[in-house]
């Protein structure tokens, strides 16, 4: 199986590799075009900053490209974000490939007399996912914990796939057709995450 | 809902764990892979590695160490000791790292946090903080080089101005308590999380499943590192996960 992960300016790719290998992959990095699209699966991984990412993949052409996709396509994080309609990080026009928009979590949103304290601000740590439905997530359970770093999150809708609660809910997982995304982080949610992934390569 | 994270933390000295763990099939002096693995089975949310060799010359495995442990553990890892700016922090997180933590080298050159932030996003910058009650009731004075230098900055001030900066965690490590087994700094802790955006990480005390409980209710911790009580064997990660969870403390298990 060809598995190609998607070159841009996006930090910590090294992970996604590795947590390939360890499921038996040698996939390849690339920006290359033609190497995308001849791929049996694509991944589309990211941590940084939504402006200057959607910067990058105008600039290398790849904006077109990751829109026109057949093959089962995997973005994380960040990738997941940039797959949505629009986000509030520097007002960028996203890929639009799933409807949702991007928000920033708004820690004083909620405030109870139980909860005086505002949420803390990159949602940092283990989570659970709920309301599963979908390939991803075959053979996990609810309430099963994933890792997350984020301080932005795309809203719940019709392309949701599992749910997290951080301050309100949001979308953990999309899915429309052979799009798939996560926002939390496979690559680093022990056996949970793995098995995600594996999920995703016997699409 | 997000759970409160238990952290191990590793100290490497020439690429080998100081302290070994005292278990069967581990050596005495650990393999930092193994141990990783080894605590990432348990169920250690996270995994945080210090080096602590002394030279430059032997500083050189660090890399090739910090992409061995990326290839085999499926958990984010922090790795820290002796930064000193952008290469070294480029080359960890190329490695394979997910986050650095930086101590001295953000007391003395502050500006450092917010350009390793603009550069590599502030989630994965840890600033670390040696604090200190020099007289009981007194402030708690920031220290550096590994807690030989007292500054004159105060607990309080610094980790706000690290969080201005663009730190996205603080480990925060009570000098008073570490070493003690007798429990976190409680009330420290409570005020600086309570007081930041951004997590808390807990270090220094730990001796008792309870001092645990006690860091993530009284001391508003997000999370809790701890060494010994890990090493040798006194606390088991699924136990005190249980323990946490009787206490309805959510911990992921």
């Amino acid at each position: 199986m060809k598995v190609v992960v998607v070159k841009y300016n996006a930090g910590n790719v090294q992970s996604v590799l590795f947590a390939l290998q360890r499921l038996g992959i040698t996939a390849s990095l690339s920006d290359n075009t033609e190497e995308i699209l001849k791929a049996d699966k694509i991944i589309f991984p990211g941590v940084g900053e939504a402006s200057s990412a959607m910067k990058e993949l105008s600039r290398t052409g790849l904006t077109a490209v990751l829109r026109q996709i057949k093959q089962p396509f995997l973005g994380i994080c960040l990738g997941l974000q940039l797959m949505c309609r629009h986000s509030e990080e520097g007002d960028t026009n996203c890929l639009n490939i799933f409807e949702e928009d991007v928000k920033r979590f708004n820690p004083h949103e909620v405030k109870t007399p139980a909860r005086s304290i505002p949420y803390k601000v990159p949602h940092t740590g283990w989570n659970t996912i709920n309301t599963l439905h979908g390939n991803l997530f075959k053979g996990i359970s609810e309430n099963s914990y994933v890792y997350y770093v984020h301080s932005y999150y795309a809203e719940t809708g019709q392309q949701t796939c599992a749910t997290t609660g951080y301050i309100n809910s949001f979308s953990a997982a999309l899915m429309k057709d052979n799009y798939y995304a996560v926002q939390f982080h496979p690559e680093k949610s022990g056996e949970t995450g793995n098995q995600i992934i594996k999920n995703f390569l016997d699409l | 809902m997000l759970s409160k994270r238990i952290i191990p933390c590793m100290d490497i000295r020439d690429g080998k764990i100081v302290k070994g763990i005292n278990f069967e099939q581990i050596r005495e002096v650990g393999d930092p892979v193994e141990m990783g693995q080894y605590y990432a089975a348990q169920g250690a949310d996270e995994l945080v590695y210090l080096d602590i060799t002394a030279t430059h010359e032997k500083r050189k495995i660090l890399l090739p160490l910090v992409k061995e442990i990326a290839r085999n553990i499926n958990i984010p890892f922090t790795v820290g000791g002796g930064i000193s700016g952008m290469e070294d922090v480029n080359g960890l997180l190329h490695s394979g790292a997910d986050k650095i933590t930086i101590n001295s080298a953000a007391v003395s050159k502050p500006q450092m946090i917010t350009e390793l932030a603009r550069n590599f996003g502030s989630q994965c910058i840890v600033v670390a903080m040696d604090i200190k009650q020099t007289d009981k009731n007194g402030c708690w004075f920031v220290y550096t080089n590994g807690g030989r230098t007292k500054t004159e900055l105060k607990a309080q001030e610094w980790a706000r101005q690290a969080e201005e900066l663009g730190a996205g965690e603080i480990l925060l490590t009570s000098m008073n308590h570490d070493g003690t087994k007798n429990g976190f700094a409680l009330e420290i802790t409570r005020e600086i999380s309570n007081m930041l955006n951004i997590p808390v990480i807990a270090s220094g005390g730990a001796g008792t499943m309870q001092h645990f409980a006690e860091v993530f209710t009284q001391g508003c911790a997000d999370a809790a590192l701890a060494a010994s009580v890990f090493h040798y064997g006194e606390i088991k990660i699924p136990e005190l996960k249980n323990h946490l969870q009787k206490q309805h403390i959510p911990v992921r298990m």
